[in-house]
């Protein structure tokens, strides 16, 4: 019972509000979806902390997407035991990096008496929950060996249950706790997306790299709206 | 050709006193807020001087603006796209500590200290961290130090001052000193723009005024190291980037910025230039020593028939043309060229000028005498108690002889006015000054009305914004009758 909660229920309910979330956060309340930067406050701790953090963790969450977008190529390519080890290893660097940068993010966090005034409740709770995150994903890697594999084998097809509305808790069931607790804390991180900071790596702006350097807005467009065949509407303002 | 309307500003530095009416008048309106008291939009630092944030010219510090890489024109570290490397911790922005940590007095001790044998007094405290707080800057922590070895011996433009000029300026009979009001210079290439991942930056169509949007803003930061006269501001509260908006409510109403309208010294001009945005590109990537001469070049004649045809023919409305005829900052910069840029050398293309002080051409230092008698009324340019080289670094990239002509015309202005109305110019000095220069009587007599007697109204000519016109666009005016105002108000407050 409380498995199919937490196995099931929970799953749906996090990308449920996920979706839902922050398409509404983005919609309505734009405006507070940011990085909230506290550079400003605190630099020289923020670079190691920031840096090793974050190339950690968005690598680990590629990696996790890709596993789950295309796990026959995975199941391929770590069925030689060079590259699953190679693999392997690389993600456990990877993923200390991660811990490393979280611990010395909430170090800073805090030492630093200014940051205080900048850290909400949300925040808290980010830290706590990436933690346990990148804790028990460590802690997997180690006691539950060549995870690349059966992720890619037995817990992605558990996640693609899900999808197609057709979950099978068999699979997941069997697995040991400590993957459970990994699985369901990835959710519980997931549904908290909307009501965080988190949100400021849904708007990573790509774009940037193909826009021109100049950005001109008109109120009122006059050379467009001489040129358009829309009478009565012209061309509405893109401002703001 | 594609011609644009640009509201652009000149400064006239010898009428400035320095007394921060201006920054205040701004910091009452737009910056009295959580976060943002730190953020000083409009200042004025004393030159020689380090400025605010310290040193903020010195781009081996701070990295703004463009440079000019072969025949490319790149930002200096932000940019595509290495702007993206940076986000999670951009090791060139400015910190607090650049700047000051903003506090406020514990008031309330005054009135509740309990009895003791002395005056209570009321610390400063940190309106960061709520504690109290020995304040170690604050803005124009240099006010009028120009002589010391702080602030006027590390002002970055005494680069390639010689050393001999150099120790000659701080000797005691020779210091000098001026005021250099500064704000956003709402650039024709502005680099924040350009910077910002988001495209949260962006240059209004109709007036030019740069501006960020708050919706769009993910605080990324990359318009802060960007913006070469460090003019946008993070905010650390709100975690947006906030910087001068021209006071454009105001602009939209007709009335003068508040900094401009409050100006003591009324050393402030806003008016339109007409431009061709077509040659940004290519003008913003002359080499150093054209910089000046091509930005006036970019800036049109609004008298012209063809100009006024094709700046139509782009929609610009009648009033702005007008407007653009009217302009005072026109005359100083392009008619009579006695306005200059600051810092062109950052190819940000600003739209403030400034007309560069005359104060320091008196005396000089002769066999250990100081010279103050000359027989040539006011000394000679060449001869002046600050080294041009120094001016010029600050107004004319460098170039020595550009800042000279200035100079020069605003030294013919005075002898032409001291001849009406004294009448004690001796010889040929009055007519060999008008030859020089190629001013005549009835230039320097406008040069010297716009100078010091015109009103507000000349002063400032803001064409109409048709704001009417832009929200027909967005919404039926009917619905609106009646009411108090459009748009949204939302708060600052951090939800999550
Ligand atoms: C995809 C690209 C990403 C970018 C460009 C990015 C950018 C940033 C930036 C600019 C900050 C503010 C740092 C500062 O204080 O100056 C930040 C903070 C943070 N980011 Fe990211 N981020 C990304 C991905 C992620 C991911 C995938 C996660 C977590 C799963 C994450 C979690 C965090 C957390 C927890 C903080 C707060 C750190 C602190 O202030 O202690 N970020 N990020
Ligand atoms: S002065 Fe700085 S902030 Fe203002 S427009 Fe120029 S680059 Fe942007
Ligand atoms: S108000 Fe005018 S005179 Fe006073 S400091 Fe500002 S610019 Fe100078």
């Amino acid at each position: 019972m409380i498995d199919s909660f937490l196995l099931i229920g929970l799953p749906y309910a996090a990308i449920f509000i996920f979706l839902i979330g922050s398409i509404l956060r983005f919609r309505y309340y734009g405006y507070s979806v940011t990085s909230h930067s506290s550079q400003f406050l605190e630099s020289d701790k923020l670079f190691w902390g920031s840096r090793l953090f974050h190339s950690g963790i968005v690598v680990l969450l590629l990696g996790h997407i890709i596993g789950f977008l295309i796990p026959k190529s995975i199941i391929v390519v770590t069925s030689t035991p060079l590259w699953m080890m190679v693999i392997e290893v690389t993600a456990f660097a990877f993923g200390l990096l991660t811990l490393a940068g979280i611990v010395l993010l909430i170090k800073r966090r805090i030492q630093e008496k200014r940051l205080h005034s900048v850290t909400s409740k949300m925040d808290l709770i980010v830290y706590f929950v990436i933690l346990t995150q990148v804790i028990t994903g460590l802690l997997v890697a180690y006691y539950h060996r060549w995870g690349i594999s059966w992720y890619a084998s037995s817990l992605v097809p558990f996640l693609r249950s899900l999808i197609i509305f057709m979950p099978d808790q068999a699979v997941i069931a069997s697995m040991p706790w400590l993957i459970k607790i990994h699985t369901i804390s990835a959710f519980v991180f997931i549904g908290l997306i909307p009501f965080t900071r988190l949100m400021h790596f849904l708007v990573y702006p790509l774009a940037y790299l193909w826009r021109s350097y100049q950005l001109v807005i008109w109120n009122r467009d006059q050379k467009a709206m001489h040129s358009s065949k829309n009478t009565r509407e012209g061309v509405k303002p893109v401002n703001n | 050709m594609d011609i644009r309307s640009q509201i652009a500003m000149v400064f006239h530095l010898d009428k400035c006193i320095g007394c921060h009416t201006c920054s205040i008048a701004c910091k009452n309106i737009w910056t009295d807020r959580k976060g943002a008291e730190y953020m000083w939009w409009n200042n004025v630092e004393t030159k020689p001087g380090t400025g605010y944030p310290t040193k903020w010219e010195d781009q081996k510090i701070y990295k703004g603006g463009w440079v000019k890489n072969g025949d490319k024109l790149e930002l200096r570290v932000a940019g595509k796209p290495t702007g993206l490397t940076k986000l999670y911790h951009n090791p060139d922005m400015p910190v607090m500590d650049d700047y000051y940590e903003p506090w406020t007095y514990d008031y309330d001790h005054l009135f509740e200290a309990p009895a003791g044998s002395d005056q209570p007094t009321a610390r400063t405290i940190s309106l960061v961290t709520g504690e109290p707080i020995d304040v170690k800057g604050g803005p124009n922590w240099d006010d009028d130090l120009s002589g010391t070895p702080d602030y006027g011996r590390n002002d970055i433009n005494l680069r390639n001052v010689s050393a001999e000029d150099q120790e000659a300026m701080f000797q005691l009979e020779r210091m000098t000193m001026h005021y250099l009001p500064r704000m956003c210079n709402h650039c024709l290439n502005p680099a924040c723009v350009a910077a910002c991942p988001s495209g949260a930056v962006y240059k209004r169509g109709e007036d030019g005024v740069v501006l960020i949007s708050q919706e769009k803003c993910r605080a990324w930061r990359l318009c802060v190291t960007a913006c070469p006269y460090k003019k946008s501001y993070y905010n650390w509260s709100s975690g947006k980037s906030e910087k001068c908006l021209l006071c454009y409510p105001r602009l939209e109403t007709g009335q003068a910025p508040a900094c401009m309208h409050s100006c003591v010294g009324r050393i402030r001009y806003l008016g339109v230039l007409l431009y061709d945005a077509d040659k940004i590109k290519e003008f913003a990537s002359c080499p150093e020593n054209e910089l000046i001469d091509r930005q006036l070049d970019i800036y049109l004649n609004p008298f012209s028939e063809k100009v006024i045809r094709d700046a139509k023919k782009n929609g610009i409305a009648d009033s702005t043309i007008e407007a653009a005829q009217k302009s005072p900052v026109y005359k100083f910069v392009k008619e009579w060229k006695i306005a200059l840029p600051l810092h062109a050398e950052f190819r940000t293309m600003p739209s403030l000028f400034y007309v560069p002080p005359m104060l320091p051409v008196m005396g000089k230092m002769e066999n250990g005498v100081y010279e103050s008698t000359t027989t040539n009324l006011w000394g000679k340019i060449e001869e002046s108690r600050l080294p041009l080289q120094y001016l010029a670094n600050l107004f004319s990239a460098g170039n020595q002889d550009k800042i000279k002509e200035v100079l020069k015309k605003l030294m013919t202005v005075r002898y032409h006015r001291r001849q009406v109305t004294v009448n004690d110019i001796e010889g040929s000095l009055l007519d060999d000054a008008f030859e020089s220069t190629g001013l005549t009587p009835d230039v320097a007599d406008a040069i010297y009305r716009l100078t010091s007697l015109v009103k507000y109204d000349e002063r400032f000519v803001i064409p109409a914004a048709h704001r009417e016109e832009a929200i027909e666009m967005i919404e039926s005016t009917d619905d609106r009758k009646g009411n108090t105002g459009f748009g949204e108000k939302k708060g600052t407050r951090r939800v999550f």
